[in-house]
């Protein structure tokens, strides 16, 4: 008995008798990061006291990469940042060439790049619905979150031609026109979806263990929201308003109609039902444009070398974690000279710490699965 | 007649008329070990198979269909796979403590099979305090875990070890409150007692509320004590990996596994035994004709069709709920299910002696 | 009251867990909502989307002629080095000196399916196979020379 004390003592640094704390290491191999994330828990017991991420496990220098390419290949790589919305960060890099280039995108280009935003948003939060379920013990949901998810990934495989890094985007327009099944295609995913959707709430949503899980755990104030930088869902789920499409209008946002899904609570469940409406809010935003594909070129003709002029370029957009910005510092040649990705979670993860504090650790897992954190997005 | 019990009886004056009473005993004593540790096995494999099918069919999967016709040699395959696995002791456990912890798992649920009636006059021992035994046996368990988490010298193990802890000791509570409002309407704390008061229809039937809502609490508490979803804060793997059996490995890791089927099989066998009648076939009423043909149904298979259809209820749970947070768990025992079995028992104590059951 | 609150707090919590398990009761009886595919068993019935982006092959006709003209636009597009494009130089029976391609190399163990190369041929010689078994025992089987021994460029291809 004397021998294991000293053991547990030895094993755990700067832990002392008096005030019971220890730290342990989630992660970087753990089955709540989803990845190579590494946290630093101090805790007292079974409560929190300090949460310490350690990053760069996943590092691969993208942005550095990306200087060596040229504006038309640098784009495929930045679908290896945030994968789960890899087509909306290559929107960001190709709206920020054609603003630089000043191209003007065709209008069927246009419309075809926002249904397919919409289609990988939604393809994004059912992953992120099914692994939230999962880190909260529930694995059913999982598999349920997957069928509608693998008939998205289906649609994109007809089109694109691959299922997760599609690269579909070129400045100018899209590689490929949408091929002949997609607005079927798209229109059975619908009725799919909408008949499954009170599946949700069944399993998940309503639950009362759900629900006591969720509410009044990692209560983030809009204030502490706008000062860590967080965008996206997790701000939204404070009340404060930051949805890009609705703000900086880019492509046609603004000629659509849709809300901007805004909770109140601050807490892990407002942040949950962020993105279940915003889900039905993406459905609306297809439904209003899958029959009004306008006819003509989905691509801009340009040309076969591109030169962005000197000068710095910034775009922003809404991917489904938040705001991703694109920078590029050009120097007049055919690969950019500087390229900074603002990432969205980057800046989620920094109010983990903040929001977990006192808390369990079972509330952690539910907190990072609301936060919504893709490892490689973190680390580019 | 092929019954269990007509074996048995076979066996036993073959035995009597071949050896001396001492002999007898002891062979007797033998072939009963020998049949619990070939029940064990059985179990382990058909009960893992059952659970991966059920999960399989609930989440929309096939489930294991490749080993064998339907799959059926698929848990073989994996106590294979197991039993050639390295035994890893980690260099800073303790020893000894590390490698009996598992073997006090499963003696744990050897012993809990003594009172259980399989079928019609077919029990090992019919002790008279045959209920409490089990209460008094079931929480042993907990020390295996306990000393499992405390050896692996793991912070995990040792996080889930001292959860396990506070919840097996609390929800044993509301178990044992629970078997007391049948052990009131019986008068008795034996087996096959409890049995036979069900004769003219099971206490889930007879008992009205009170024993609807023991049964409740009784399966939300017996959920509880083996550590099942969605209580299983043990090993809640998302949070703490594996929980206390994080540092084991092959057929140590095996042995918890297996204790802890054997444990969901045991505390449903009880469950069958005390709310729906063991073995005693379904009857209402006497002496018609609805009864008759019950009775042709073998009474062992009265037992086991109860005792899976309540483990089929806890492996449901399983994969239809989230897990709950440490506090929420003892909360729902020290302020909902204490004081709704302890008002229970009461009222069922109310309605024993003023006779208003059936 | 107090106890009315506690009662409907049960109540409403129970309620709640059996929606959830009347859902999972539903699938757990219907086995048609099953969408599990035995991927090895079906290969013969399994048909890949025609864009779906396997491997970059290069189309020859049944003379064994393929369009490529050996201008390097799809070394020059890749991002990754994929292709490797050794020309040569044939004499035309007039006595001219053409040129044409050596050996087209691919390293399909560099290749991320971005399509740039496709998208960036003049003459369409190459496209995207919907091949996805590609696993080998050995990486050198993944570097492959895409024109057919022996090939010739087609007519009219310039």
């Amino acid at each position: 008995m004397y021998r294991q004390t000293e053991i547990i003592k030895e094993a755990v640094p700067g832990s002392n008798g008096e005030t019971g704390e220890f730290t342990i290491n989630v992660g970087p191999q753990h089955p709540a990061t989803h990845g190579v994330l590494h946290l630093v828990i101090t805790l007292s017991g079974e409560t929190i006291k300090k949460v310490e991420p350690h990053l760069g496990y996943i590092h691969r220098s993208i942005e550095k990469m990306c200087e060596s390419l040229t504006y038309r290949q640098f784009i495929y790589v930045t679908s290896r940042m945030d994968y789960l919305s890899s087509h909306i960060n290559n929107h960001a890099c190709a709206l920020c060439v054609e603003k630089g280039m000043q191209i003007e995108v065709p209008p069927r280009a246009r419309v075809i790049r926002v249904l397919m935003d919409e289609l990988t948003r939604i393809a994004s939060h059912e992953l992120w619905w099914g692994a939230m379920a999962m880190d909260l013990g529930a694995f059913t949901p999982f598999f349920h979150a997957f069928r509608e998810r693998e008939s998205i990934n289906d649609i994109m495989e007809e089109t694109c031609g691959a299922r997760l890094t599609m690269n579909y985007m070129v400045p100018g327009g899209v590689m490929q026109d949408i091929h002949p099944n997609f607005q079927k295609r798209v229109k059975e995913f619908i009725r799919l979806y909408k008949r499954k959707i009170d599946e949700y709430d069944e399993l998940v949503t309503g639950n009362i263990i759900f629900q006591n899980r969720m509410k009044g755990v990692g209560v983030l104030t809009p204030e502490d929201a706008v000062s860590y930088g967080c965008s996206g869902p997790v701000t939204r789920g404070s009340g404060v308003s930051s949805d890009i499409r609705k703000l900086y209008p880019y492509e046609i946002y603004d000629k659509l109609e849709f809300d901007e899904v805004l909770e109140t609570g601050g807490d892990s469940f407002a942040r949950y039902l962020v993105r279940i409406r915003e889900m039905q809010q993406s459905i609306r935003i297809i439904e209003q444009l899958i029959d009004q594909i306008p006819e003509g070129d989905f691509q801009a003709k340009t040309k076969a070398v591109l030169k962005l002029p000197k000068g710095e370029f910034y775009t922003r957009v809404e991917t489904a974690r938040g705001e991703l910005g694109v920078y590029i510092v050009s120097e007049g040649g055919t690969t950019p000279y500087r390229i900074k990705f603002r990432s969205p979670g980057f800046s989620n993860l920094s109010v983990l710490d903040h929001i977990a504090r006192g808390s369990k650790i079972g509330d952690l897992v539910a907190m990072m699965g609301t936060l919504d954190l893709v490892i490689p997005d973190i680390d580019r | 007649m092929w019954s269990l019990s007509h074996i048995a009886n076979e066996i036993h004056t073959w035995l009597s008329n071949t050896f001396n009473p001492t002999w007898t005993q002891i062979i007797e004593m033998v072939l009963a070990g020998v049949a619990v540790i070939g029940l064990f096995a059985a179990l382990g494999l058909v009960l893992v198979l059952m659970e991966r099918r059920v999960a399989a069919w609930i989440q929309i999967r096939l489930g294991p269909n490749r080993v064998g016709p339907f799959g059926l040699l698929q848990s073989m395959a994996d106590t294979l796979k197991l039993i050639v696995k390295e035994g890893l002791t980690p260099d800073g456990a303790d020893k000894v403590m590390f490698n009996v912890a598992p073997f006090i798992a499963m003696i744990v649920a050897m012993l809990l099979m003594a009172p259980i009636a399989f079928a019609k006059d077919f029990q090992l021992w019919d002790l008279n305090i045959g209920v409490l035994f089990v209460t008094a046996i079931s929480s042993i368990m907990v020390i295996s875990i306990l000393m499992a988490g405390w050896s692996s010298n793991n912070k995990y193990s040792l996080m889930g070890a001292m959860r396990s802890g506070a919840q097996i000791v609390s929800y044993e509570l509301s178990a044992g409150l629970s078997i007391m409002t049948i052990v009131v309407l019986t008068g008795s704390l034996q087996v096959s007692d409890i049995i036979h008061s069900q004769a003219n229809g099971w206490w889930i039937f007879k008992g009205h509320v009170p024993v609807w809502i023991a049964f409740i609490t009784f399966i939300i508490a017996v959920t509880a004590e083996t550590n099942r979803a969605p209580f299983d804060l043990a090993e809640a793997e998302s949070e703490l990996t594996a929980g206390f059996h994080t540092e084991y490995s092959g057929m140590k890791f095996a042995l918890f596994f297996l204790a802890e089927y054997i444990n969901v099989f045991i505390v449903c066998a009880i469950g069958a035994t005390l709310f729906l009648g063991g073995w005693m076939p379904l009857h209402f009423g006497s002496g018609n004709a609805f009864n008759h043909a019950m009775d042709y149904i073998p009474s062992s298979i009265w037992f086991f069709g109860k005792t899976f259809l309540l483990i089929f209820l806890i492996m449901w749970f399983r994969w239809t709920f989230p897990r709950l947070r440490i506090d929420q768990l003892l909360n729902l025992e020290w302020k909902y299910l204490l004081p709704i079995s302890m008002v229970n028992l009461l009222v069922t104590t109310a309605m024993a002696i003023l006779g208003w059951h059936f | 009251m107090f106890i009315v609150k506690y009662i409907k707090d049960v109540w409403g919590a129970i309620a709640s867990l059996a929606t959830g398990m009347k859902r999972t009761l539903y699938y757990f009886t219907h086995h048609k909502e099953i969408i599990t595919q035995e991927y090895p068993d079906n290969r013969d019935s399994l048909v890949m989307a025609e864009r779906f982006k396997g491997e970059v092959v290069m189309p020859h006709d049944e003379k064994n002629e393929h369009r490529c003209t050996g201008c390097t636009a799809c070394e020059l597009a890749c991002p990754n080095g994929t292709i490797k494009v050794i020309t040569k130089f044939d004499i035309s029976p007039e006595g001219k000196k053409k040129k044409a391609i050596d050996k087209l190399v691919y390293h399909l163990e560099l290749c991320t399916m971005c399509n740039l190369c496709v998208e960036a041929c003049p003459s369409d010689a190459i496209k995207m196979a919907q091949t996805f078994e590609h696993s080998v025992y050995d990486r050198k089987q993944l570097t492959k020379i895409l024109n057919h021994p022996g090939s010739k460029i087609m007519e009219g291809v310039e």
